[in-house]
């Protein structure tokens, strides 16, 4: 049992403001992710959390409790550190009793707790060997050794799987989620700039972006209908095309017509006052299809990466704008330098105006902070951003 | 004026000299094995063979001269009779066993060797620490550092002042009795009050050193790295605790460093005991019986080279140790 509440939280170090407005409501037993690009103060909100950072405005609780001057020892929770933070000096099983010995607890305690958390980690075998004997992954599975067998009720992972090679990243993020779902009552919150990370492990992801929340959500809600520009783009890889149109029909449908000369319909409505607006039409690459009808986008192929599964094709590639990309099923090496037509669902694209997705205009996001008033129309909402069959 | 040009010149001739050798052989080097040509793999990896040589033989010359051959020549010295004339084996070594003023230093060596290793760590490990945490901890480390600029001879001499001695009533210059006897105690002849006169003494190598093993701790505490520490802080470890249990054994090398740096530094003491009671009252040691057979009165130079070799095999295993702790820290 713990449920996390965050109450207007900010953090700031003299005048700078690293963090603000920071409200989030985290049930027992949840897997929160946060993402968001570096310096976004992601890792500073977990260590807060942890304890190892001040909160300088707004109040944690946990489980109702007001956390925010009690020592971290004391709030029931235990941390996994992106450089593993083993105690050098202590071998495997050492590290992980060293909290008990702390606590106190009596040598038969600590014995059977290493042992059972040795063997729920594969690392029976390395108890009496030090963390320099281990590999990168043994490590990680020492270092998050060390937060089970304290039990504690909030498990915090600051990027875990940073310093391994990709192939263990893959076996670790499963045993990650292997873990999690062995103890479905704790909590755990999780760092990392990872998308698939973030994707794979989250029940709900938390968006981060210049010291405030983008947007929370489940990992396909952000992916399917993402609140603004930014989340557009941070989820999905590679990502969303943005093109800059104006808007020329309203209706159950919006007609937009793009600065670079196609036309398209959007499964989003909008009214009569919204004729003329400037937009930007978010697509997604894998959303792109080629066609012999009318097109939304037309350009030469300057680029093909051919990845076997799907391959990549970009347009106006170059420094001063970011390229179009489109991403087909199957290998289409033989598109490079040819002009292709590119069409995608009106269902599967997204308006945005001065950064916001026009899907939530009148209504906030269905899982944004408490303190916005609960959204109205969900039903039609869903109808309306209905989920790419193709994907 | 002239003193200053000799050694403005010295100092240049030095430099250039080092200059010229350095380029000058490897010109004449390249020129021989040249790195081009038909044979050029083969020559670069001859000069390469070459080189480290060229680079280290001005060092291993000097060194040879002034290290390798003094210890020979003592070594030999030593089995020789006063005015090294006669050779007689190990007369003199026998002589050492018996003599009541060399137990006496080994006794007192002992003793420092034991002390002032020990406090001057643990005094450095704690101003180490303190001074991290505190707004004014670089000015309290320039003040405790400080001392490692004086010579042991000026320390001698400025400790000597403070243990100075005025019949009881008097005006007290020596700031020690000055306490003293503000606090309403009868003023001491500390230098030659047995057997506390040795540790009076051990005081001014411990106040010397405990810059330096500050310093170098201080270097090694910033070194751990600071995730071990807030893991400790989550695990709920107390200061106390972080610091003996977190802190200091990752850190444990550094610690034997210095502190076999610092045994080295003690075994040779001379200066502090020359200078403030020159082994009397009961506080000879090693190096200075050594100086007094050597150079004063009439000169021993056998009895006076037995003592430095006993004083060289005794550091030899110590240097070795720190040696061999050095390389493995340098890993």
């Amino acid at each position: 049992m713990a449920d996390l509440k965050l109450t207007d939280v900010a953090k700031s170090y003299g005048d700078v403001n690293v963090l603000r407005n920071i409200d989030l409501d985290i049930t027992s037993g949840e897997f929160i992710v946060f993402v968001g690009p570096s310096g976004c103060g992601k890792s500073t909100l977990l260590r807060m959390i942890a304890g190892l950072e001040r909160i300088t405005g707004g109040t944690l609780e946990i489980d109702g409790q007001q956390m925010n001057d009690i020592p971290p020892s004391q709030r029931g929770i235990a941390m996994v550190f992106q450089s593993y933070a083993l105690y050098p000096h202590m071998t495997v099983r050492d590290n992980m009793a060293f909290a008990l010995k702390i606590a106190g607890q009596s040598k038969e305690q600590i014995q059977q707790a290493t042992d059972r958390a040795g063997k729920m980690l594969q690392l029976t075998p390395y108890l009496d060997r030090l963390p320099k004997a281990l590999s990168g992954g043994q490590r990680q599975r020492v270092a998050i050794g060390r937060a089970i067998v304290r039990d504690p009720k909030v498990y915090l992972f600051d990027e875990p799987l940073s310093n391994l090679d990709a192939a263990l990243r893959v076996a670790t993020r499963i045993e990650i989620a292997q873990l999690k779902e062995s103890m479905p009552d704790r909590t755990m919150i999780y760092v990392t700039h990872d998308q698939t990370e973030a994707m794979t492990l989250a029940d709900r992801i938390v968006v981060l972006a210049g010291g405030g929340i983008a947007q929370v959500g489940a990992p396909l809600e952000l992916y399917e209908r993402p609140v603004n520009e930014f989340v557009a783009q941070f989820i999905g890889s590679p990502a969303m095309n943005l093109l800059p149109g104006r808007i020329t029909g309203t209706g159950a449908r919006t007609r937009v017509r793009l600065d670079a000369g196609g036309e398209c319909e959007v499964a989003i409505p909008t009214g009569p006052e919204d004729e003329g607006l400037t937009v930007s039409l978010g697509v997604r690459p894998e959303d792109m299809r080629i066609t012999d009808g009318p097109a939304l986008f037309e350009g030469e192929v300057d680029l093909t990466e051919a990845l076997g599964e799907v391959t990549l094709l970009y347009f106006g590639t170059g420094l001063e704008a970011d390229p179009v990309i489109a991403k087909l099923p199957g290998i289409h090496n033989k598109l490079n330098h040819t002009t292709v037509r590119l069409t995608a669902d009106p269902e599967a694209m997204h308006l945005f105006h001065e950064g916001n997705s026009l899907l939530y205009r009148d209504n906030p996001p269905p899982s944004a902070p408490r303190r916005m008033p609960e959204p109205e129309g969900g039903e039609d909402l869903d109808e309306i951003a209905k989920p790419n069959p193709a994907r | 004026m002239e003193l200053f040009l000799l050694a403005v010149s010295t100092i240049a001739i030095g430099v250039l000299g080092c200059v010229a050798w350095f380029w000058g052989s490897n010109y004449v080097l390249d020129s021989i094995l040249p790195p081009r040509g038909p044979n050029a793999g083969a020559n670069i990896r001859r000069a390469g063979m070459v080189r480290p040589w060229l680079f280290l033989g001005p060092a291993i010359l000097f060194l040879g001269i002034y290290l390798v051959y003094p210890v020979l020549n003592s070594v030999w010295l030593s089995l020789m009779n006063a005015s090294s004339s006669r050779f007689v084996g190990g007369d003199n070594y026998g002589w050492l066993i018996g003599d009541s003023k060399f137990q006496e230093s080994m006794i007192n060596n002992f003793l420092w060797l034991l002390v002032v290793p020990a406090l001057s760590t643990l005094f450095g490990l704690i101003a180490a620490q303190l001074t991290d945490r505190i707004r004014w901890g670089n000015f309290g480390k320039s003040l405790i550092f400080m001392p490692m600029a004086i010579s042991f001879v000026g320390a001698g001499v400025i400790w000597k002042l403070i243990y100075e001695y005025r019949e009881a009533g008097a005006e007290q210059i020596g700031l020690l009795n000055a306490i003293v006897q503000a606090l309403g105690g009868n003023p001491q002849t500390w230098l030659s009050l047995q057997p506390w006169n040795n540790f009076f003494l051990m005081i001014v190598l411990v106040w010397i050193q405990t810059g330096f093993a500050m310093v170098i701790l201080s270097a090694a505490l910033r070194g751990i790295p600071e995730e071990t520490i807030e893991a400790a802080v989550l695990d709920g470890a107390s200061p106390w605790q972080i610091f003996f249990k977190i802190k200091v054994p990752q850190i444990m090398g550094t610690i034997a460093v210095v502190w076999t740096t610092i045994t080295i530094t003690v075994l040779k003491v001379f200066d502090i005991v020359f200078v403030m009671t020159n082994g009397q009252w009961g506080t000879q040691v090693l190096a200075n019986l050594m100086y007094d057979w050597m150079f004063r009165g009439t000169p021993d130079y056998g009895r006076g080279s037995a003592i430095a070799i006993v004083l060289m095999v005794l550091v030899l295993p110590i240097m070795i140790w720190n040696i061999r702790n050095v390389r493995k820290e340098m890993r």
